[in-house]
């Protein structure tokens, strides 16, 4: 389905996610960050650059592996977004919803 | 003689033994296959010990029972493998070496890798039902348990048959009601996903029998720690949960022997071509079950239809033939939803479960994602199938190893 945010369209998912990483840009993930209630700080947008890389290396993204990359630990991935961390900043950074599992 | 080893008399690997010994034979061939262990068990069995549904014996027998006797069977540790130079080298100093080689050394549980899991209430109040032991210690325990909270907990994400968790919270349910004191139980379900399973459709359903059953369902927990004190669980965001009786399944992790050969990711896992099994790494060694990275369930069944495709490859490979991009990640799973009844699952790397009929479309008898006895009466026959067809790998009738979308009641975008 397709949502206005921040004067721009993107097309979205059920559960909000993007589907097409192309129309994301720091302005979607500024207002996207608003919607969930945080406030994107230089720390933030390291680690949502940090997850997307990841995700053009197709490299599947897990807490654990997140916890061992050097970028970020676990306890500060909470601190940043908290409750559901992985769920809330791949939704930020335009990326698909990790399929942790099967 | 060409020598093809098997790591591992699991499922998986006895599964292959079987297959390939029709195929690969003797002056040419020489099939082995190396365990140190000497019992086979059925491992679905292990839902149901707890429960005093079945008994030690309906689950453990001896593992040569189920090797062909043409196949080698060597009873011993594996010191490493050398996959470079195609070698097995063996803890009694032995060395293998072999032409191609099968890796099918599973997957287990690693309560260390959770602060806290395995400390003083270890199998007294904090238990798994993942291995024999823990899931014996639990019957036990439950045995003369007079309630409170019961805490069925997931570490993360993947572990062996996904549902499991989610059958032993509905079989929970039965057997307490059973025992008249459902009332003295509260059941909570702890998962570090958003929802009751990974895919949407079955999560609906499955959430809605969790709430029928009145068990509590705590989603994004990504745990930190067990407090073996104040018996309570608490994730990274400082979520506390508390327990009188902890039921959890820790991380899984492959075989340690994958880490020290350096064969393995950070879980151990071995990585592996998804349509093929043949490994990233190695164009001689190829991977089927728990043991590979492959984004499908870590289950039997998964296994089973591996291995049709899997023995075909591998006399491609043999052939010097291409090989065939075949293995959809096909799993068919039954889910004991209690009181005799249960839902039969069906999906591949691209289609979620959905409703429908099993395994002849249209007619059933099985009915997919729908409760029913005849569900039930379908799981607990698959121990027979397992023990009888399924190690020896015959083939399944009117069951194919790629999944059918035949008979499914699809919507038109529900592929992902």
């Amino acid at each position: 389905m397709e949502k206005v945010i921040a004067g721009k369209t993107i097309h979205v998912n059920d559960e909000g996610f993007m589907t097409d990483f192309k129309e994301w840009d720091n302005t979607v993930g500024e207002a996207l960050a608003t919607e969930n209630e945080i406030s994107l700080t230089p720390r933030h947008w390291e680690v949502l650059g940090y997850l997307q890389t990841e995700y053009k290396n197709e490299v599947p993204l897990s807490i654990r592996k997140i916890g061992k990359s050097g970028v970020v630990d676990i306890k500060e991935f909470y601190a940043l977004f908290p409750k559901a961390p992985l769920k809330t900043a791949t939704k930020i950074a335009g990326i698909p919803k990790p399929a942790s599992c099967i | 003689m060409k020598h093809l080893v098997i790591l591992g008399a699991g499922t998986a690997g006895t599964m292959m033994a079987n297959h390939l010994s029709h195929h690969l034979k003797r002056p040419d061939w020489r099939i082995s296959i190396i365990d140190e262990k000497t019992e086979h068990h059925y491992q679905p069995g292990y839902l149901f010990l707890p429960f005093d549904i079945y008994e030690p014996e309906d689950i453990v027998k001896s593992i040569d029972e189920f090797i062909p006797k043409t196949v080698d069977l060597i009873q011993g540790s594996i010191e490493r493998v050398v996959p470079e130079e195609n070698k097995v080298l063996m803890a009694d100093g032995n060395v293998f070496v072999y032409d191609i080689m099968i890796v099918a050394t599973g997957a287990k549980i690693a309560p260390e890798e959770t602060t806290g899991m395995k400390g003083s209430e270890w199998h007294h109040s904090v238990f798994d039902f993942y291995t024999f032991e823990g899931a014996l210690n639990l019957r036990n325990k439950l045995r003369d348990w007079q309630g409170g909270k019961l805490v069925i907990h997931i570490t993360e994400m993947p572990i062996k048959c996904p549902v499991a968790p989610l059958e032993f919270a509905f079989l929970a349910d039965s057997y307490f009601k059973h025992k008249h004191m459902r009332d003295k139980v509260e059941i909570t379900y702890v998962t570090p996903l958003s929802g009751a399973f990974t895919k949407p459709k079955a999560t609906a359903t499955l959430e809605h029998l969790l709430e029928e059953k009145h068990i509590q369902i705590e989603s994004d927990f990504a745990i930190e720690q067990v407090d073996n004190e104040n018996k309570k669980i608490i994730d990274y965001g400082g979520r506390e949960i508390p327990f009188d009786l902890l039921v959890t399944v820790p991380t899984n992790k492959g075989d340690a022997l994958m880490e020290r050969s350096g064969m393995g990711d950070d879980l151990n896992y071995v990585p592996t071509h998804k349509a093929t099994l043949q490994s990233k790494n190695y164009q001689n060694v190829f991977v089927l079950g728990d043991a590979s990275n492959i984004p499908a369930s870590k289950a039997g069944s998964v296994a089973h239809f591996e291995a049709e495709i899997l023995t075909e490859n591998i006399l491609r490979y043999v052939k010097g033939e291409p090989l065939k991009e075949e293995f959809d990640g096909h799993a068919n799973c039954f889910i004991e939803t209690g009181g005799g009844k249960a839902l039969l699952i069906d999906f591949n790397y691209t289609h979620e479960p959905v409703e429908g009929t099993f395994p002849f479309p249209g007619l059933g008898p099985l009915r997919l994602m729908k409760e029913s006895r005849m569900n039930h009466m379908g799981k607990l026959a698959f121990r027979w199938v397992y023990w009888h067809m399924l190690l020896k790998g015959t083939h399944i009738p009117f069951v194919s190893a790629t999944m059918s979308e035949k008979g499914k009641h699809y919507d038109t975008a529900t592929t992902h």
